[in-house]
């Protein structure tokens, strides 16, 4: 922890007095009061973190602007989008094109939204992920100073995708903290992709915070790809509040890193605020992947679609908790909570804790959770008729994924998720020829 | 095509067959019924090779080599299909995806490319229609929510795309009505020819109406103990299979 506490002073004693240095010192306080958690910490139950305070992560100062610019091209999604790219927490300017934004859109890196709207910025940062939502966010905020401010006009569609990547290159240990705001105005519409990759040796953690408020009837479709190195650690949060008709969106493909722990938080604040949220988290090795989700259904009229599956490798381990409260008034609301684990090795582990908290007696909800593994009768089948072993066990561990990763409607996202589950299958099928 | 000589097998440390030989040329179409527990669809897993079955002695050579030394998808790369008694369900994975990876597997070991999509859709619409099977059915789900008669036709189907050269019926008409049996029926008879083979596994000689073998053999307690024409099958429809066991013993 010490070094938590040295990396700080640097970071801090030279920042322009005034809120954010302050508000740093309150968070970076705040931190140190609960310390990294322990799995007696209820909600840490299954992911101990406690090796985080023994590494000695410092703040990336510079990078290799070459390897980035490679591990870019190599990993990068090529997409035609608006695109912010960090690197190691730093913003790459020459990685990143924000050209042809609409007027009424703002897209920008939040270190300069910070040194020249600090008034709209302070009033979006910490209004839904404070320093007492946890202590990891309470970590980010201590070290804010890069990451993304979107904010959408009312009645305004963000003409092409936001794609923001995070690089996290393989030469010190660093860690880093972006943080993302968004508002998104009352019938706007915003397509967010993350992608989250790793050098193969990096061995950095990151602990990155969105916070998003959604004003009646905007849509937000958010994707978050990761794919870490399997020596880095992620620590996520994402907390959007919700209000009347609003529909916001989560693909969450999880497809690595030593610990990858990630916290989705929506409150349903209006009628007819809508959220869905659909998850693959694909172990392998000694992995740890942890989704937690919150939906509070704050308003009547809500609704929440949760689907989450798990496929474990080796000796991974995974850990999927759900939980919806229903308010008391909270009438007429639907919430469906699924999750299924298939663990493809005795010595991988799942621990599954979908949760239900009532307090109104008109509701409909649902949830159930199931672990199992391949059906081995299915998988002697597919074999009986020629498909190699491996092919066949790809197949069926893709069958098990795909209800989830249907959902990503960019093939070049679905494909990667596709090769990564099940390996090199034979070509798809091109689906027009069979009408 | 397939010799099989003295074979024994064991399931759960039971032996099920007790020397079992059965000698099938290319063109022929058997039938092997007996009654329950004697060893009919454990000979069928055996030969395609199910893991839970324990081969204790004999020989199975097809096309000449060592069937047993061949991994399961490559007796089906050989030739060798299992029409299953029960077929499975396999959610998420779509029929016109097994279908052609199944081909393409099977093309590959022949040495021979990769059927092409126009091509392969082609061959797929005839047999579907064929089958009197409709094409939404290559969408769905292998054998997900199929009634026990499509899970058969889909057997069959997938006999007509692949054409092996030696297929085991395990009960193949099971479950079905009059009309679903001449469809299967139709489907088999359509790829009779003088180098492929059929052995059918049946408890009623209803299938062999529709399917006339040339040879029966009457299966008890892991061996064949009878073997002669289709008139042995109507012979055993009347009188049960008391008399042959007698007869033999």
């Amino acid at each position: 922890m010490k070094h938590y506490a040295q990396a700080f002073d640097a970071f801090n004693k030279n920042a322009e007095d005034g809120w954010l240095k302050s508000q740093r010192i309150a968070a970076f306080a705040r931190f140190e009061h609960l310390g990294f958690p322990t799995p007696s910490v209820e909600y840490w139950k299954y992911t101990d973190t406690k090796a985080l305070a023994k590494r000695e992560f410092k703040l990336a100062t510079g990078y290799d602007q070459q390897a980035a610019a490679e591990l870019l091209k190599a990993k990068g999604l090529k997409l035609d989008a608006h695109r912010l790219v960090f690197v190691d927490g730093l913003l790459s300017s020459e990685l990143s094109n924000l050209e042809g934004l609409q007027d009424a859109v703002v897209i920008e890196p939040l270190s300069q939204a910070l040194a020249t709207e600090l008034e709209l910025t302070s009033g979006m940062m910490g209004r839904l992920a404070g320093i007492d939502v946890d202590v990891f966010t309470a970590l980010n905020f201590a070290f804010v100073s890069e990451g993304v401010v979107v904010r959408v006009g009312a009645n305004q569609k963000v003409n092409k995708p936001l794609l923001v990547t995070y690089l996290s290159t393989a030469t010190e240990e660093v860690m880093s903290h972006p943080r993302i705001l968004i508002a998104a105005g009352a019938s706007s519409e915003l397509q967010l992709i993350e992608h989250f990759i790793g050098a193969d040796e990096a061995k950095n953690f990151t602990n990155r915070v969105v916070e998003g408020v959604m004003e009646r009837n905007a849509k937000i479709h958010h994707t978050l790809l990761q794919q870490p190195s399997d020596k880095e650690w992620w620590v996520g949060r994402i907390q959007i509040e919700q209000k009347r008709d609003s529909r916001y969106t989560s693909h969450q493909m999880n497809l690595g890193g030593k610990l990858v722990r990630d916290d989705l938080v929506c409150d349903l604040n209006g009628e007819g605020a809508e959220c869905d949220f659909s998850g693959l988290l694909f172990g392998r090795n000694r992995q740890h992947l942890d989704i937690h989700t919150l939906v509070n259904h704050n308003a009547p009229l809500t609704n929440s679609y949760e689907t989450y599956k798990t496929i474990l490798n080796d000796r991974s381990q995974g850990v999927f908790n759900s939980k919806v409260i229903v308010k008391k008034d909270s009438q007429k609301i639907h919430a469906v909570q699924n999750n299924a684990n298939l663990l493809l090795s005795d010595q991988a582990q799942i621990n599954a804790k979908p949760e239900l908290e009532i307090y109104a007696d008109d509701v409909k909800c649902a949830h159930g959770a199931t672990t199992g593994q391949l059906d081995m009768d299915a998988l002697f089948y597919l074999m009986a008729r020629g498909i190699g072993e491996e092919e066949a066990r790809g197949l069926l561990t893709l069958a098990f994924a795909n209800e989830v990763i249907d959902k990503l409607e960019l093939p070049e996202i679905y494909n990667l998720v596709e090769t990564t589950v099940a390996g090199q299958l034979p070509h798809k099928i091109e689906l027009e020829l069979t009408q | 095509m397939i010799e099989i000589k003295d074979l024994h097998a064991k399931v759960e440390g039971k032996p099920i067959l007790k020397g079992l030989s059965l000698s099938i040329k290319p063109g022929e179409v058997h039938a092997i019924m007996g009654p329950n527990g004697s060893g009919k669809s454990t000979l069928s897993a055996v030969l395609a090779g199910r893991s839970d079955y324990e081969v204790t002695s004999g020989t199975v050579t097809f096309f000449g080599e060592d069937l047993f030394a061949m991994s399961v998808e490559e007796r089906a790369c050989a030739g060798l299909m299992l029409a299953f008694q029960y077929p499975v369900e396999i959610p998420g994975v779509k029929n016109v995806y097994l279908l052609k990876a199944a081909l393409n597997a099977q093309r590959k070991a022949r040495g021979e490319p990769e059927i092409e999509a126009p091509a392969f859709m082609k061959l797929v619409r005839e047999k579907l229609q064929f089958m009197k099977i409709d094409n939404s059915f290559l969408h769905r789900a292998v054998n997900e929510g199929f009634s026990g008669g499509e899970k058969k036709r889909n057997e069959i189907l997938q006999m007509l795309i692949l054409e092996p050269k030696l297929v085991l019926l395990d009960e193949i008409d099971s479950g079905l009505d009059i009309d679903a049996l001449k469809v299967v029926a139709e489907g088999v008879n359509s790829l009779r020819d003088a180098g492929r083979s059929f052995l059918m596994i049946t408890h009623y000689q209803r299938l062999l109406d529709y399917i006339e073998p040339d040879f029966v053999h009457v299966l008890n307690d892991g061996q064949i103990i009878k073997t002669g024409d289709k008139s042995l099958a109507l012979e055993l429809e009347d009188r049960g299979y008391d008399w042959v066991v007698e007869e033999t013993a």
